[in-house]
């Protein structure tokens, strides 16, 4: 019974709690279950609030009974990246630093999320600061590959990733700034979307790469992913980076989502494909074969300038880092040192003790990147490869509606195999770092299983603004597949 | 050592505190003072994931000035982020603009004390934000109050073309008085709504050689006083120690000093200028500004007449004296209320005179602008041709001024109410100084005489007069029909 609840899609769940054949309490009570279950193994969550979510679960059951209406989440367990401020519980970014931040204010995807009778079980962890694309390096736990326990769930969303296929939530939020939402949906065979730059308020969100950030969701299946963006898309004036309605129209992502698209043109980019592993190269092939068989087009194209994107990624979203981060200086919140000597002492101990070495590293490359006499050379001729990277993507999209590439070269690597090689970390965001240059939509979906059971993630990128046909695109592919209904099995 | 031939060389740095209703990139309203971190929000004290909103008004009160110092505007502007760790700086970065200002290139005239002009030149107008303050008062521990972290702030650099003391203070002052007059600051120097920053070295000539010497930057002076002193300090000093050292500009040397108010001078702070690597670049939670003809023409719509250019025209115009026009013009309201008296058709000698001989004073002890005693332009102006025509006396003038700012009535009301008007009808009054003569043989004579006690007696007649209309005949009148009768 409580499988099948768990089961259930959000909106499945949300339709079910409406009419009052299933109630939110119910839902509350049957994940935290899960969690108790699986979480000592998995450590998807830094926190969790049963009270406070069984409450809210309570509050929102009372208004169904009286008939009042309801959001279009309403009653829905939801889970929250641990860089996004709550005005309950920490926000700890993973960070010893931020340890025991309390945030006094939301996030504007939260407000947005409480408006819509979603009820938050918990915050997900992360790379510190949003550092990293395997979750080691968290600074408050390890956490794990539900269909793997030995290998990593990906990152730095993976803690939202792992929770959402180790059905300890229906749905949950995560944040992309080279990758960090479809990489780990990817490794967790789940679907992460990462919506156009500007699509989703970053209000609230703490910042690591301001120009690249972006938050988005991670869900079981695409109709979910449709419901979570009806939610938390739309304009937000605490964000001036926030793309005003008019510019860019709200719709409803879920309308029309099971039609089609009529005469699909895809792009695929082989020489970039070619490095990934073999079995994500068959899947590829096969993925297209699906979209073949449904009538879509595939071209060929080049894109010079996507090898690139991971030098000029690692100093603009390093340089932005430096300058974000300048702000937990033992002051004013966050970790203090005890007994400076002075006031360089509070900053210089405060940070080296709370800062973990892959921030450490990226705040120095950063900084260096930034530093007189650097900045030409690197800041600025990054931002030149930026500009050439979009302009790769905006000859590509004349010719097609969308781009198909892998998520990740490889499935889920092992725990421990990356961590002591940056570099190598660096290169497992090698397909999803373009879209966030670029700041472009990028959907990752489940497509197929390697050899050791570990799921495959497809990755599809569209023009800036057209979710609503990227998530239509997906759909397509969903709908003909049965990969997002596998589920791993746990050997506890 | 003979006295040695030497210009004064002058630029200076300011920073303006903008009135704005909210601070510069939240939504926090914009108070002075207030118990330490009582007015800040997560925004302005740079909480994890906060983000800025610029404040629109702001902008365009940053135009403003920079449309009245002539500079030219922008069409593109950014924000960019000024990094340095201090206690004060919540975010460990300052939202400045670096190297696209929202304004270049414009000058501001100031008066000389020789009554002539001279245009200083600008080079930039830019926005930041306000950083906090830190007090070291609390023993082994610093406080840090962010109250101010956010305020608007407008830099104003100037180009070094200011050759005294002097003439520092007066640029000081005209800013002063310019922002004033746009309505963009209060200006108020004791709430360090301005802050000066000179740049001051000497070009000195010995036996036909052109020596400069290293240039000194004052930090932080806020009143007009430390502003002039402070120079002239530098000036005395700078000739000393170049009589000593023979020391001249060079790259690096330039120093910065602190202004000790109480012993009036200048304190070394710091030796060399330090290699600040402040790691500029564009800030990316902030759009950039981009200009519109439209919105420029709205700004512009804005400006008023500029207060050197109001004085000029008082001058002219007017034939006010310097003084007076300076005196006029030190505040928007009253250069206004005096202007639309005069021409209301009143002249503006007399206008000048009410407002600074009566009306500065009772405005002084309201603790008001002299415009806003209630007294309209129009009555203002009614009070001055009624004491022009000789219709009330000097004295009564000065009454009925301080009568309208209580009562709020007209002038010609009060003078009839108070039987201040003078009575200047000549047939009326021939009949009384008839009477007074007919009345008065002995001194009749005396006055026609000719003789040593024509004046006196005169003047006892004419007192008469006087003493018989209870004062309100017009005493210029009465002479006049005196002189005929007695010749």
């Amino acid at each position: 019974m409580a499988d099948e609840l768990l089961n259930l899609t959000c909106k499945q769940l949300r339709d079910k709690i409406t009419a009052g054949t299933v109630t939110s309490v119910t839902a509350v009570e049957a994940v935290f279950a899960q969690i108790e279950a699986l979480d000592d193994k998995v450590g998807a969550y830094i926190s969790t609030y049963k009270d406070r979510a069984l409450e809210a679960a309570q509050t929102i059951d009372r208004k169904i009974a009286t008939g009042k209406s309801t959001g279009p989440l309403a009653g829905v367990p939801v889970a929250i990246k641990d860089n996004m401020c709550t005005d309950f519980g920490e926000t700890t970014c993973g960070s010893k630093i931020l340890e025991n931040f309390q945030a006094p204010y939301n996030a504007h995807v939260i407000e947005k999320l409480r408006a819509a009778d979603a009820v938050l079980i918990g915050k997900t962890n992360l790379d510190e600061f949003a550092m990293g694309s395997s979750t080691e390096n968290s600074a408050l736990k390890q956490t794990l590959n539900p269909w793997d326990l030995g290998s990593v769930p990906g990152g730095s969303s993976g803690g939202s990733a792992a929770a959402v296929a180790a059905r300890m939530c229906f749905a949950a939020l995560g944040s992309d700034t080279g990758g960090s939402i479809r990489q780990p949906a990817g490794f967790c065979g789940v679907v992460g979307l990462k919506p156009t730059y500007g699509r989703v308020s970053r209000f609230g969100l703490v910042a690591y790469g301001s120009s690249l950030d972006q938050i988005g969701p991670v869900t079981g299946n695409v109709t979910d992913a449709a419901l979570m963006m009806n939610v938390i898309a739309g304009h937000d004036k605490r964000d001036s980076t926030s793309v005003s309605n008019d510019m860019a129209p709200v719709c409803n992502y879920l309308e029309k989502l099971n039609e089609d698209v009529k005469g699909l043109k895809i792009a695929i980019v082989p020489e970039f494909n070619a490095g990934a592993d073999q079995n994500v190269q068959n899947a590829l092939t096969s993925a297209l074969d699906v979209y073949k068989n449904l009538g879509a087009q595939i071209i060929e194209v080049k894109m010079p300038h996507l090898d690139y994107a991971i030098a000029a990624y690692y100093l603009i979203a390093t340089a932005e880092a430096s300058s974000n981060l300048a702000r937990y200086d033992g002051v004013h919140y966050g970790h203090r040192t005890e007994n400076p000597a002075d006031y360089v002492e509070v900053y210089s101990k405060s940070r080296a003790e709370g800062f973990g070495a892959e921030v450490k590293r990226r705040i120095t490359l950063g900084t260096y990147a930034l530093s007189s006499g650097y900045y030409d050379a690197y800041y600025l001729k990054a931002l030149k490869v930026r500009n050439l990277i979009r302009t790769d993507f905006t000859k590509t999209f004349k010719e097609a509606d969308c781009i198909i590439m892998p998520t990740s070269p490889t499935t889920a690597f092992k725990l421990g195999e990356k961590i002591e090689d940056p570099l190598q970390m660096y290169l497992a965001d090698i397909y999803t770092i373009a879209a966030n240059l670029a700041g472009l939509p990028a959907i990752s979906i489940p497509c197929g299983l390697d050899k050791a059971n570990l799921p495959i993630g497809l990755q599809i990128l569209s023009p800036a603004f057209t979710e609503k046909k990227l998530l239509r695109i997906a759909r397509m592919f969903e709908g003909k597949t049965d990969y997002h209904n596998k589920k791993p099995v746990f050997q506890l | 050592m003979s006295e040695l031939e030497y210009k004064i060389v002058v630029g200076l740095e300011i920073h303006v505190h903008l009135a704005t209703r909210t601070k510069m990139f939240c939504g926090c309203e914009l108070v002075y003072g207030g118990e330490a971190n009582s007015r800040v929000c997560p925004v302005c004290i740079g909480m994890p994931g906060v983000l800025p909103v610029m404040n629109k008004q702001a902008y365009e009160f940053a135009l403003l000035t920079a449309l009245a110092l002539n500079c030219k505007i922008s069409d593109f502007t950014k924000w960019d982020r000024k990094s340095y760790y201090y206690p004060d700086l919540p975010k460990n970065y300052q939202i400045s603009q670096y190297d696209l200002p929202l304004a270049e290139a414009g000058y501001i005239e100031i008066p000389l004390e020789t009554g002539q002009t001279k245009k200083i030149r600008i080079i930039r107008v830019h926005l930041e934000e306000d950083a906090g303050k830190n007090t070291h008062t609390l023993g082994n521990f610093s406080a840090v109050d962010l109250n101010r972290a956010g305020t608007p702030l407008l830099e104003i650099v100037t180009e070094p073309d200011m050759n005294s003391p002097a003439e520092v203070r007066a640029l000081a002052v005209e800013l002063q008085r310019i922002v004033r007059y746009l309505g963009v600051s209060n200006a108020d120097m004791q709430k360090g709504h301005m802050r000066f920053e000179p740049n001051i070295n000497l070009q000195i000539t010995k036996a036909g050689t052109e020596y400069k010497t290293p240039i000194v930057e004052v930090k932080n002076l806020n009143s007009f006083r430390a502003v002039e002193k402070s120079v002239a300090f530098e000036v005395r000093r700078q000739l000393d120690e170049f009589a000593e050292t023979g020391r001249t500009m060079a790259s690096g040397n330039k120093s910065t000093r602190g202004w000790d108010d109480e012993n009036e001078v200048t304190v070394l702070q710091r030796e060399k200028e330090e290699a600040h690597d402040y790691r500029y670049f564009p800030d990316p939670d902030l759009v950039p500004v981009e200009m519109t003809d439209e919105w420029l023409t709205r700004i512009k719509s804005r400006l008023c007449e500029l207060p050197i250019e109001m004085q000029k025209r008082f001058i002219t115009e007017y034939s006010l004296s310097d003084y007076d026009a300076g005196v006029l013009t030190a505040e928007r309201k009253t250069a206004e209320f005096f202007d639309a008296a005069v021409k209301a058709g009143a002249d503006a000698k007399r206008v000048c005179n009410l407002l600074t001989q009566t009306g500065m004073k009772l405005a002084n002890e309201a603790g008001c602008n002299v415009a806003d005693l209630g007294i309209s332009a129009e009555n203002l102006a009614k009070l001055a041709k009624m004491a022009g025509a000789g219709d009330i006396s000097a004295t009564a003038s000065a009454t009925i001024f301080e009568e309208m700012a209580k009562t709020k009535k007209a002038p010609d009301v009060i003078a009839a109410e108070l039987n201040l008007l003078q009575k200047s009808d000549a047939g009326e009054l021939e009949s009384v100084v008839d009477e007074v003569l007919a009345a008065n043989p002995d001194a009749v004579a005396d006055a026609a005489s000719g003789g040593k006690k024509t004046k006196k007696a005169r003047g006892f007649l004419l007192g008469r007069v006087m003493q018989k209309t209870k004062g309100q005949a017009n005493p210029k009148v009465v002479s006049q029909i005196l002189d005929k009768k007695l010749s």
